[in-house]
């Protein structure tokens, strides 16, 4: 048990602050920004000094109102969810940071509920990162799901519909988890994932646990749009507003991984998961099959941002490959991947939606020499593409390395063949794009859009400093991850495995 | 060996990712301040790679770790013979292109000259960082940095052909880069470790045939920056690329890397010894001379001057790749020199290659019937550095054969000097047309009037080029100490001495 109050900042700050914000934006419009951001700002920090005392300590456990467990609610801090809550804080205070441009462009007039729903989303995500309680991480689920229909739903003409199809999928997701907790709390009577995991192992020959735990795992691929139950997701992310689509794109899908690593090797001992029901090795050949999909699905769009939606198929598909291979090396990937894919999705989509709300234009083939009006944007564009294609020194490489090994480890070599074939798609969708845009030739431009269509028209900077973090975090953050690993990710690898 | 811990290894490498920067920043607009980083960056690159030489010719490495990757694997660069060899070179011919696409370039007046000169730096920064990385996960990063950088300028004209060349070219060396992952990973988990050694470490860590296997992998996948057939055809296409990019990338930075990389597999991972159990060296040889044949005589039947000069590229590289794996001392060296031999006989060629076509546009071996006349310097180089490569002494291409034939009997494998006579035969054969057609052969239609040398900025560092490779081959050892560096390398090879 902890005395720090940091554990309950990372909390408490964003969802007071959402309650907050109607009522500030009733008196004062413009107030509600700079207090979201200081909301996001005090939660990161704090998520970072969790961490660091995670680290210096070894796991914290915060009880929520001194209950103690099983009967009252703990917050469980060990190395893995630390490092993800550090990971959805940071991305969810840049994104925070860039969404005011785009707000004022696109609905200025609903800005207050946005950045209350914003905040409400980053505290459900959050939530469901720090809390080590099963029940309790549903109400979180329900949170961020119920704040991200709203948001999704403020979007162009698509989006209701998109959203309401998002609330199906999201709705029977949310469902199945909550049997699974339903089944396990008949059985032993606890909700606490430590005290699950410790009555469990005595259970196991119980079809009850095995029912419970296909619902947990069924629940969590539809929330971490798992293909083949990923439909909902390339229509809700196209249709949602710029500064939706990237809060979500780059942090729900990898929360889902997180709460699938919890299920998988937390709730149920790595013995049970790998060799008592073969649940690892299913979720391997479901995810190679996800990043083989999502890629050749994401080669027949024309659409960016659509394209971009089924490129974050195959991306999730890579983190449950890492979870499927279940070994040292293949969660390793896995772990660094959710890092990884957070920062390349938040900079991509970032990109994609200051390309979309400058320019109105939304086809790859409409983005002709873009790079001359938005030289910066398309750059950050570019680094994140490379690095969602697996170039080094960028990290994605890096969780592609450690996901290759995991696979070499498991001779899977079926896997491996995925993996790089994987590159290779990847390597086609986003040169095809960076062709479009940096090898049109120029004459074509200046006949289309005219002599001012090639002045510079760049973000503005309150989008283009969290992108260039964002960069510079892709192009850093591989070299890095060999240190990131030695102090985080090793001690994050479930125990048994 | 002695390890000599110095930082400048990395220095040299930074130089040109630092100018590259700059060069980006400071744009089309300020074009004498670019070019000047250019230049700059180019000499003190140059002159703190010579300033590595005393200390390796004595036997030392220089030794500098950046961080931990991965376990076990380092970002790490150590200098030893035949990587300073490499990067001398690389360096040094860096100032002479450097010169000559100012020339070039503003001759010609192309477009996007910033992105050319950036790309241009950021290519030198890869090959440094491939010829000093001390294991193969450090290479294969900076590999892929030379693979990335060098697209924007195989498809800088932006022409249909141009972006057609771009994409086979992406399209070959990714799909190698695969294979190179793939062998690096599976060489991770079978030793625990990527660090080159002297005289190679996969001794005895797997069967025979599983270790054949992974030799044919790596050659696979460095061949194609190494042009070997049957994977080459990327070469000749990508010379649509403006001339300095054939000339220095195409001729020495990017193929290069790729035979140093075989050659590092070669002596460095798998080691002479291993090879020569498995009779892999031989296998090796036997491909290398059927490249050599068949690049010959399909330089024979090329129009394009620039796409003979290629396939005589790929003739040479072929060469080097035999000299290795003949496995003896003397071919060892021969092939090492033949890298340093071969890349400034064929920059100069290239060099003129770009003149003809600045001054006249003209491209094709056909057309050139008495241009020796208008340009008498210009194809007097060209006639020098044709001679070099054919073998002719007293030109430094002499040497190199030399040894090879004596390597050859070393090795006794006496086939390998027929194959290589039959070469001498080949060059002269699509060399001396050329010669001919240019000073002795009276052109059908006149040359346009006033077609005369080109500026000076392409014509000195074409002289100086074809100059040295003369110098070369009288006093191998002169300026650098070329020679010294390759027998050096040699010993440390095969632990002479």
């Amino acid at each position: 048990m902890t005395t720090s109050s940091y554990p309950i900042l990372i909390i408490i700050v964003p969802l007071m602050t959402s309650f907050l914000i109607p009522l500030v934006g009733w008196w004062r419009k413009s107030f509600c920004y700079p207090l979201m951001i200081a909301a996001l700002s005090i939660s990161t920090f704090s998520s970072f000094a969790t961490l660091n005392e995670v680290i210096e300590q070894g796991t914290l456990h915060y009880y929520l109102g001194n209950w103690d467990p099983p009967w009252g609610i703990e917050y469980v801090f060990d190395h893995l969810n630390a490092f993800v809550a550090v990971i959805v804080s940071v991305i969810s205070l840049l994104i925070g940071i860039s969404s005011k441009s785009m707000v004022e462009r696109e609905f200025s007039q609903k800005a207050t509920y946005f950045y209350c729903l914003f905040l409400l989303q980053v505290t459900g995500l959050l939530g469901i990162v720090v809390t080590g309680d099963a029940f309790n991480l549903y109400v979180f689920l329900e949170i961020a799901s119920l704040a991200g229909y709203a948001l999704i739903a403020i979007g162009e003409d698509g989006a209701p519909f998109a959203s309401f199809n998002y609330m199906l999928y999201g709705t029977v997701g949310a469902c199945f988890y909550l049997l699974g907790v339903g089944y396990l709390y008949i059985l032993t009577g606890s909700l606490n994932m430590a005290d699950l995991a410790r009555l469990l192992p005595g259970l196991y020959h119980s079809k009850v646990v095995l029912m419970a735990f296909a619902f947990f795992i069924v629940g969590v691929a539809i929330k971490m749009a798992l293909f083949p139950v990923h439909v909902w997701l390339p229509d809700a992310y196209t249709y949602a507003p710029s500064a939706v689509s990237s809060l979500v794109a780059p942090l729900t899908t990898k929360v889902g991984a997180y709460v699938a690593i919890r299920i998988m090797y937390t709730i149920f001992a790595p013995s049970f998961t790998k060799d008592l029901v073969p649940a690892a090795t299913i979720l391997s050949w479901v995810s190679a099959s996800a990043i083989l999909f999502g890629c050749i699905l994401a080669l027949a769009q024309t659409d960016l941002k659509r394209m971009l939606a089924y490129v974050l198929v195959a991306e999730v598909g890579y983190i449950a490959l890492g979870i499927g291979l279940a070994n040292k090396n293949g969660l390793t990937g896995a772990i660094l991947h959710i890092q990884n894919d957070a920062l390349m999705m938040a900079s991509l989509f970032l990109a994609v939606g200051v390309l979309a709300s400058k320019t109105g234009l939304r086809s790859i083939y409409q983005f002709k020499n873009i790079h001359k009006k938005m030289p910066i944007t398309m750059a950050i564009f570019v680094v994140a593409a490379l690095s969602v294609i697996g170039i080094p020194p960028t990290c994605g490489f890096f969780s592609k390395w450690y996901l290759l090994l995991g696979a070499i480890d498991e001779h899977q070599w079926l896997f491996v063949a995925v993996l790089l074939a994987s590159s290779l798609f990847n390597a086609i969708l986003f040169f095809r794009v960076i062709e479009i845009v940096y090898f049109s030739p120029s004459e074509e431009c200046e006949h289309g859009a005219g002599p001012e269509g090639k002045s510079l028209d760049e973000a503005p900077l309150s989008v283009l400093i969290p992108m260039i973090l964002l960069a510079l975090g892709i192009l850093l953050l591989g070299v890095l991850s060999g240190k990131i690993i030695s102090t985080i990710i090793q001690f994050a690898i479930p125990k048994g495995l | 060996m002695e390890v000599v811990p110095s930082i400048r290894p990395l220095l040299a490498i930074l130089i040109s990712g630092i100018a590259a920067i700059l060069i980006l920043l400071t744009g089309e607009d300020r074009k004498n301040l670019r070019e000047f980083w250019t230049l700059l960056a180019a000499i003190l690159k140059f002159f703190v790679v010579i300033s590595m030489i005393p200390t390796v010719l004595s036997g030392k490495v220089m030794e500098y770790t950046l961080l931990t990757l991965s376990p076990g694997i380092a970002l790490q660069w150590r200098v030893d013979a035949l990587g300073l060899l490499f990067a001398t070179l690389a360096s040094a011919l860096w100032i002479a292109t450097s010169f000559y696409s100012i020339g070039y370039m503003r001759g010609l007046q192309e477009h996007k000259q910033t992105r050319f000169y950036f790309c241009f730096a950021l290519a030198l920064h890869g090959a440094l960082g491939v010829a000093f990385a001390s294991n193969l996960l450090t290479v294969f990063i900076f590999y892929e940095i030379l693979t990335i950088s060098t697209f924007p300028l195989v498809a800088h004209k932006e022409t249909p052909e141009a972006i057609a060349g771009g994409r086979k070219y992406l399209a070959y060396l990714l799909t190698s880069a695969t294979l190179i992952l793939f062998s690096i990973g599976f060489t991770y988990y079978l030793t625990g470790t990527l660090d080159f050694k002297a005289g190679g470490f996969l001794e005895n860590s797997a069967s025979n045939s599983l270790l054949c296997v992974l030799f044919i992998t790596f050659i696979l996948g460095f061949g194609t920056k190494a042009a070997l057939m049957p994977m080459h055809e990327w070469l000749p296409t990508a010379m649509g690329a403006p001339t300095p990019v054939s000339a220095l990338l195409h001729a020495v930075a990017v193929v290069k890397a790729g035979v140093f990389c075989v050659l590092r597999v070669i002596f460095y991972v798998f080691g002479p010894k291993l090879l020569f159990d498995l009779n892999l060296g031989l296998l090796l040889a036997y491909f290398a001379s059927f490249t050599i044949l068949a690049s010959g005589m399909l330089a024979l039947v090329q129009d394009n001057l620039k796409k003979r000069l290629a396939f005589s590229t790929i003739n040479n590289l072929a060469i080097i790749i035999l000299g290795a794996a003949l496995l003896s001392p003397s071919a060892i060296t021969g092939g090492i020199f033949l890298i340093v031999g071969h890349g400034f006989m064929k920059i100069a060629l290239f060099f003129v290659a770009g003149a003809i076509y600045v001054q006249t546009h003209k491209e094709n071996v056909s057309e050139l019937d008495g241009i020796g006349r208008a340009m008498p310097v210009t194809m007097g180089t060209f006639a020098i550095g044709a001679m070099g490569i054919a073998g002719i002494p007293p030109l430094v291409g002499f040497i190199s054969k030399w040894y090879l034939g004596l390597g050859s009997l070393e090795a006794h494998e006496i086939i390998f000097l027929f194959v290589l006579i039959l070469n001498a035969l080949l060059d002269i054969a699509y060399f001396f047309p050329i010669i001919y057609r240019s000073f002795f052969k009276v052109a059908q239609e006149p040359l346009r009037a006033g077609i005369q040398e080109a500026s000076m900025f392409m014509v000195v560092p074409a002289a100086l080029c074809a100059v040295l490779s003369f110098w070369l081959g009288i006093t191998p050892n002169a300026f650098v100490r070329f020679f010294e560096m390759a027998l050096i390398a040699t010993k440390q090879i095969l632990k002479l001495g």
